[in-house]
């Protein structure tokens, strides 16, 4: 083992600095996933939507202020504002016409229902901005790369990859879990995804509070479409790859669960990457191996909570 | 319970063998139009190609009817999804045949798609041109009387890019890959090992990575890669995927580590633009570069380039050329079909008939339609780089691949013959072109 460790470990090391970014970005998107599920009890096919037009809108965005000589330097912040524009459009909206008209249904309408939402905004997606793949780096380029050492060698990483967005991800995590702990709002939140019956009989307005957390919900995918999109070229389908392993995420974190979906992202993450370097045939299968792996022994996923029936 | 007479039985099978081939010499009907059923990716990752194709299938279909039709018969594509599955297209394409009265198909990009259709080309008894899908398995594990592939196919598509490696980079010891994990991305690997293993044995392939298809970050890929520093890294990754592995990869300056050998990159370089790196080996599936130095046909050539960017703002991609291909190809049949019947209409035997050997002319070149129904295209193959023509990267220091030369030979499987290769080729192969 030891030895195993000198041959690889400065390997090792590069693939925990890849699995940490791979990480970040999985986790942004998975978080908004299981917030809305805690909440409003739905499993949002739809949110791979979201996701790619957060990206889409980044990149479109992006590329419009930059026409207009936009400095390099406030690209990163414009990626947040679009994100933020797409969710507060596009939650309300599905969330007041769609969703609300679903709550409390079966659960396979719920998912018909945001399938074909996901299908329509695909085709939405695809009238907007073409089949033609769609990319805008200045975030990328204007931070530049930083060379790690590597023996008597050294490896460029970029510095959008490699602070950026494990920076997002910690920042949205502790800013999230101090939402829900530290604020009358969060806790209202914390109160609705507990108890929803409870909540709402204390006077709580539940309506209120789907909105908010969907239209937050939004604002999440949106953001990690559009951290992705200066990494990326956008193409129709990639919402579709990424809600797959969203769910993975979800499922294995427990539903609901913000620190899981932290915890199950850097497992998933540092998997893929480790996997990249010492057994790359598993690449693919490494989340779900994972996945597979912790509802065997915790079919509530890692940080779930059984719940009692009710009849 | 009826039971039948020996007279009975012998009309019965005299009315089997004979009544077909009646039939078959029967007049056929001009028909008011000629209907042809396409199937392309409109949908999905590869409706980067899809869409394209169906542009490029709808302006030459306007050009043909204005100036007359085919054997003065109009053409109209009906467009079908390859997106939602074979499954769905095996139904679809039945359905084209049956219920529209289509009386061709062209099919399809995936070869998947064409593994799963090609033999209802025997059930339907319809011609059936494999327009841009290459897999090379489907005429060297079966045999077909009305399927065509109107372009090259794997093989020749891989072996060119490689020997134009080992011409210009003999010194190589080392080689990556970076694949989609699909049938395209697996097999395009064995035909390159296969034939790397025949042409320049003790080549070491560091890495054989295949990311999951729809993959939008290679980031991990990539700092394997710069550790690596592997002499050639050899992907034929396409459309969204390629793009953004290029741009992750050349913002890390691992195109200064390693060369890279893209066979099918022409279709991402207008949307790379100045990203892509000058200097690494791009192919384009065939040999109809925008920038094709000496086109057999400069005329039809520009004209078709042109015409293209003018209505829809951009050059055409590999894949318009292809459907392109596809169209010329019917028309050269259609007309010699109509022509040995001294101007009568053909049926679908006879149509398919006129497929078999046909040689068809495209603006840069021939293509002829091998016995096997195998279309021997010239491959071209060169450096990326920029001039002031074009906003992106084309070929420099390009060498053409006759087709037949990169093809294995009829009756033999393209990996059975790969490893038949010998270094010898190396310099017998290929031709500066420029």
């Amino acid at each position: 083992m030891a030895e195993w460790f000198q041959d690889n470990g400065l390997l090792l090391g590069l693939a925990l600095l890849d699995g940490l970014s791979s990480a970040g970005l999985i986790f942004l998107v998975a978080v908004g996933l299981n917030l809305v599920f805690g909440v409003l009890r739905i499993v949002n096919v739809a949110h791979g939507s979201l996701y790619a037009i957060g990206a889409y809108s980044a990149a479109s965005i992006g590329i419009f202020l930059a026409g207009l000589g936009l400095p390099a330097w406030a690209s990163i912040p414009t990626l947040v504002l679009s994100a933020a524009l797409v969710g507060a459009i596009l939650g309300p909206l599905i969330e007041r016409f769609i969703l609300r008209r679903i709550y409390g249904g079966e659960e396979v309408v719920q998912l018909l229902v945001t399938f074909a939402l996901f299908m329509i905004l695909e085709d939405v997606q695809k009238l907007i901005w073409g089949v033609q793949p769609i990319h805008h780096d200045v975030a990328l380029r204007a931070l530049g790369t930083i060379d790690v050492p590597f023996g008597t060698d050294f490896i460029p990483f970029t510095n959008y990859q490699l602070f950026v967005l494990p920076t997002f991800a910690i920042v949205t995590l502790v800013g999230l879990a101090l939402f829900l702990r530290r604020t009358l709002t969060g806790r209202v939140i914390v109160a609705v995804t507990t108890d929803r019956e409870a909540a709402t009989a204390m006077g709580i307005d539940a309506a209120r509070i789907f909105l908010l957390t969907f239209t937050f919900g939004a604002m999440l995918a949106a953001l990690g479409g559009a951290l992705l999109s200066p990494t990326a070229a956008l193409v129709p389908g990639i919402g579709a790859q990424t809600i797959v392993l969203s769910f993975a995420v979800v499922a294995t974190a427990g539903l609901g669960q913000i620190e899981g979906a932290a915890l199950t992202s850097l497992m998933m993450g540092l998997g893929r990457s480790i996997a990249v370097y010492f057994a790359p045939e598993f690449e693919v299968v490494v989340p779900y191996i994972i996945m597979v792996a912790v509802l065997l022994v915790r079919p509530q996923g890692l940080f779930g909570v059984i719940e009692t029936r009710r009849v | 319970m009826t039971t039948l007479t020996r007279r009975e039985t012998l009309a019965a099978g005299f009315g089997t063998v004979l009544l077909p081939a009646t039939l078959s010499a029967q007049p056929v009907a001009k028909p008011a139009e000629f209907k042809i059923g396409v199937t392309t990716f409109l949908s999905g990752p590869a409706s980067v190609f899809g869409v394209p194709s169906r542009r490029a299938c709808e302006m030459l279909a306007e050009q043909i009817n204005a100036a007359g039709g085919i054997a003065g018969v109009p053409i109209r594509p009906i467009f079908v999804d390859e997106g939602p599955g074979t499954d769905h297209l095996v139904g679809e394409i039945r359905r084209l045949v049956q219920s529209e009265g289509v009386h061709t198909i062209f099919q399809s990009i995936s070869s998947g798609s064409c593994l799963a259709c090609t033999p209802l080309s025997r059930e339907l008894n319809k011609v059936m041109l494999l327009w841009d899908c290459g897999t090379q398995r489907i005429f060297e594990e079966a045999r077909y009387d009305y399927a065509f592939r109107t372009q090259g196919y794997g093989t020749s598509e891989v072996l060119a890019p490689l020997l134009y490696l080992l011409k210009t980079k003999p010194n190589i010891r080392t080689l990556a890959v970076v694949n989609q994990d699909y049938a395209w991305g697996r097999d395009s690997w064995e035909l390159w090992k296969t034939a790397m293993d025949a042409l320049k044995p003790g080549v070491r392939v560091v890495a054989e990575m295949f990311p999951r298809f729809g993959s939008t970050d290679f980031s991990t890929e990539i700092t394997r890669l710069l550790a690596l520093r592997p002499d050639v890294i050899y992907s034929t990754s396409w459309g969204g995927e390629l793009v953004t592995f290029i741009r992750q990869a050349t913002e890390r300056r691992l195109h200064e580590r390693s060369t890279f050998v893209l066979p099918v990159a022409e279709a991402s370089m207008q949307i790379l633009g100045r990203s892509m790196p000058e200097g690494h080996i791009i192919g384009t599936r065939g040999d109809h570069w925008n920038n094709h130095p000496s086109p057999a046909n400069p005329a039809l050539f520009n004209g078709f380039v042109n015409a293209y960017r003018q209505k829809f703002n951009e050059y055409p991609i590999y894949p318009c050329h292809h459907m392109a291909q596809a169209v010329w190809a019917l028309k050269a049949a259609v007309e010699k079909a109509v022509a040995a019947k001294n101007g009568a209409w053909p049926s679908d035997a006879e149509l398919a008939a006129a497929f078999r050997g046909l040689t068809f002319p495209t603006p840069t070149s021939t293509i002829t339609l091998r016995e096997d129904g195998q279309g021997l295209e010239d491959q071209i193959v060169g450096l990326s780089s920029f001039n002031d023509r074009f906003p992106f990267a084309v070929p420099k220091d390009m060498m053409l691949f006759p087709g037949a030369q990169v093809s294995a030979p009829v009756g033999q499987k393209s990996t059975d013959w790969l490893k038949t290769l010998t270094p010898a080729l190396i310099e017998q192969a290929g031709r500066p072109i420029g």
